[in-house]
């Protein structure tokens, strides 16, 4: 059954529902995940039902993984997690067709196996995309098999039903694209424009949300709400500040002001030392990374801003609330400069008046 | 001995009241903008609200500030000669000498003090920057009131700038802007100063009673 009529998402293998039974579940426990990941997407309690009929009726969805300019650091935060999150269970019971990191073959044989992909099921499968893709002299600074990311990209993501770009470095060019971007590296969505593209911005991107974010498209055959970055508003809606343990911190005027002094070990607010939280979007502190364990500003550092575009070069420096105004040197920050601005002003005003006493007129001369 | 005074009405009511609703708006936002910027002063326990009621005002002096500047404009068309929008701008020749006339003598190069009813052609044209600059702090101001305020009001306040520019810069400018209003602050208040001195025109009091003192050379 289509809820939507959208899309279908279709594998020669069965639904996730039934995969999960085969690794142990119980029904209850498929419940549980069903509503887990309905407050993850925000969706009110009615949904569950049908998130749990889509699992259930919906074969498991195709899924190709791309890996660019990148660290594999998003692959590593979904790999590396102690105990199973929801994320894991649901991203393991996906058709992953292929993914350079963890798939088992190599060569040309891999290469066919994505082919076969694009071939067999164009239009009906999920690309995801690690890393940025290079536009310099034709994209050659990013080659796999002998093609450029950016050839790649637009076979593989053209032909996609959508793309999810997973972390900074894919949705804005992240790290790669820092200046002085030695390869004009950009996101996804820059390098092959008017595709459907989800961004899942961060360094790295929280499992939960790409879940979630699947979960989305098989349920209702469509992307999610995005934002005008093309975040899914469920994860990106509101402000990290707006949901940070230590706002009250905030509106209270306790500030930590030095690493290891007082307001840090007694868990006040980052503000001071540079935290980013006031303009960075993401929900951090409600899901948290490596199985919900913890987060930066939970474990005493600020946030650095890593979901927002240009963040390497924006949010920086990461210890200084204000970045540093635009050519005035390297030490110069925001208030030095203002005081000079303010100062030029005072000493024209003294030569003023010491100009006004030299030439020793008070009253008007007409 | 100065020679015989005219009084002659240049401020009108929604000018001198603009004016002074700017004053204390600005006052509050300066000294409110700053402790946002670098909190200062501490709480010494979790109940108290400095950052909230700092930024409570901060916002609530945003919305005045930005309904007296709104009157200031409605009335740079409705109001009289001395409070039109065409004193911001150096249009015509007569403008334009009165400008370089009133430069000299700030600069000591001349020693007739402009004159004129209401604005001298300097402070006109300074005047139309200083729009410009109270017009970028609101639309920043909003820009970055929209994080938090989704709603389509502060989008078309600000929050459509937060898709052309970063929020960091937004920030940035919203904070440097402020030491350039600081900076026409002092000296527009030492150069009322000055020319109330040296020309007994009652600028100072002007802008309290609407009235200056001029010797009818203005109008030749
Ligand atoms: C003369 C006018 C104004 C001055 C001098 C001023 C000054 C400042 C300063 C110095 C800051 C701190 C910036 C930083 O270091 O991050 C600030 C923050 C801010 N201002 Fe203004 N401001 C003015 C007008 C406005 C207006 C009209 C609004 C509109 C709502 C506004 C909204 C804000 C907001 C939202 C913040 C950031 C507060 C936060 O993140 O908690 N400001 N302002
Ligand atoms: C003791 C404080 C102040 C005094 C005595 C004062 C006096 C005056 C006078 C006499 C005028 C009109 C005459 C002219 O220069 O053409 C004027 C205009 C103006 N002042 Fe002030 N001022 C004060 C503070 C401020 C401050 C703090 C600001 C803002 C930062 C400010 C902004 C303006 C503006 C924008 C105008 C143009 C008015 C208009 O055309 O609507 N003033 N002020
Ligand atoms: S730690 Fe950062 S995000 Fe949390 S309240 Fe303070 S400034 Fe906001």
């Amino acid at each position: 059954m289509d809820c939507s009529g959208k899309h279908d998402v279709v594998s020669s293998e069965g639904t996730i529902y039934e995969s999960l039974l085969k690794k142990g579940f119980s029904r209850r426990d498929f419940l549980k995940l069903c509503t887990t990941l309905t407050a993850t997407l925000s969706l009110p309690a009615p949904f569950v039902s049908r998130i749990a009929e889509a699992l259930e009726t919906k074969k498991k969805p195709i899924l190709v993984w791309l890996e660019f300019q990148d660290c594999a650091g998003n692959s590593e935060a979904l790999l590396r997690a102690t105990k199973p999150t929801v994320g894991e269970i649901v991203l393991d019971t996906l058709s992953i067709e292929y993914h350079e990191t963890i798939m088992a073959a190599a060569g040309h044989q891999a290469e066919k196996s994505l082919a076969d992909v694009v071939a067999n099921h164009k239009g009906n499968y999920i690309a995801a995309v690690e890393g940025s893709i290079p536009m310099k002299d034709g994209g050659v600074h990013c080659c796999i098999g002998g093609r450029s990311a950016l050839e790649i990209a637009r076979e593989v993501c053209g032909n996609a039903m959508a793309t999810i770009a997973m972390g900074t470095c894919a949705c804005f060019g992240g790290i790669p694209a820092a200046a002085p971007n030695p390869t004009e590296a950009v996101g996804v969505s820059a390098a092959v424009p008017n595709i459907p593209v989800v961004n899942l911005s961060g360094c790295p991107v929280n499992a939960e949300n790409i879940t979630a974010t699947v979960v989305h498209l098989l349920t209702f055959g469509t992307l999610p709400a995005l934002d005008k970055f093309n975040r899914p508003l469920f994860a990106y809606g509101k402000r990290i500040h707006d949901n940070c343990e230590r706002r009250a911190h905030f509106d209270a005027g306790q500030y930590v002001r030095r690493w290891g002094d007082e307001g840090h070990r007694e868990g006040w607010c980052l503000y001071e030392m540079g935290c980013k939280g006031p303009e960075t979007f993401k929900n951090c502190p409600r899901i948290k990374y490596n199985d919900g364990t913890n987060w930066p500003v939970g474990s005493g550092h600020g946030c650095i801003g890593c979901a927002e575009p240009a963040f390497w070069d924006r949010m920086t420096p990461f210890y200084e609330r204000l970045p540093q105004p635009p050519g005035f040197g390297v030490e110069a920050t925001a208030d030095k400069v203002g005081l000079g601005v303010a100062a030029v002003t005072g000493a024209a005003i003294v030569a003023h008046g010491i100009g006004r006493m030299i030439s020793g007129k008070n009253t008007r001369e007409d | 001995m100065p020679k015989e005074r005219i009084r002659a009405y240049a401020w009108e009511i929604p000018v001198r009241l603009t004016h002074w609703i700017n004053f204390v708006c600005i006052v509050a936002l300066i000294v409110t903008g700053f402790y946002i910027g670098n909190p200062y002063a501490h709480a010494y326990s979790s109940s108290q609200y400095i950052m909230g009621w700092i930024r409570f005002v901060h916002f609530t002096a945003a919305y005045f500030f930005l309904m007296s500047l709104v009157i200031r404009i409605y009335w740079a068309f409705a109001g009289n000669r001395y409070a039109s929008w065409r004193v911001w701008l150096l249009l015509t020749k007569q403008q334009w000498q009165d400008f370089w006339g009133a430069l000299k003598f700030y600069l000591f190069l001349s020693k007739h003090p402009p004159c004129a009813v209401g604005h001298t052609a300097i402070a006109g044209f300074t005047y139309f920057f200083v729009f410009i600059l109270f017009g970028w702090q609101i639309l920043s101001g909003f820009a970055l009131h929209s994080l938090t305020h989704t709603g389509p009001l502060w989008f078309y306040l600000g929050g459509w700038l937060t898709g052309m520019m970063h929020m960091q810069t937004i920030r940035l400018y919203h904070h440097m802007a402020t030491y350039v209003i600081i900076s026409f602050a002092v000296a527009h208040v030492y150069i009322a100063w000055y020319l109330t001195l040296k020309e007994r025109n009652g600028l100072m009091g002007s802008i309290f009673d609407g009235y200056k003192f001029v010797t009818g050379k203005e109008w030749e």
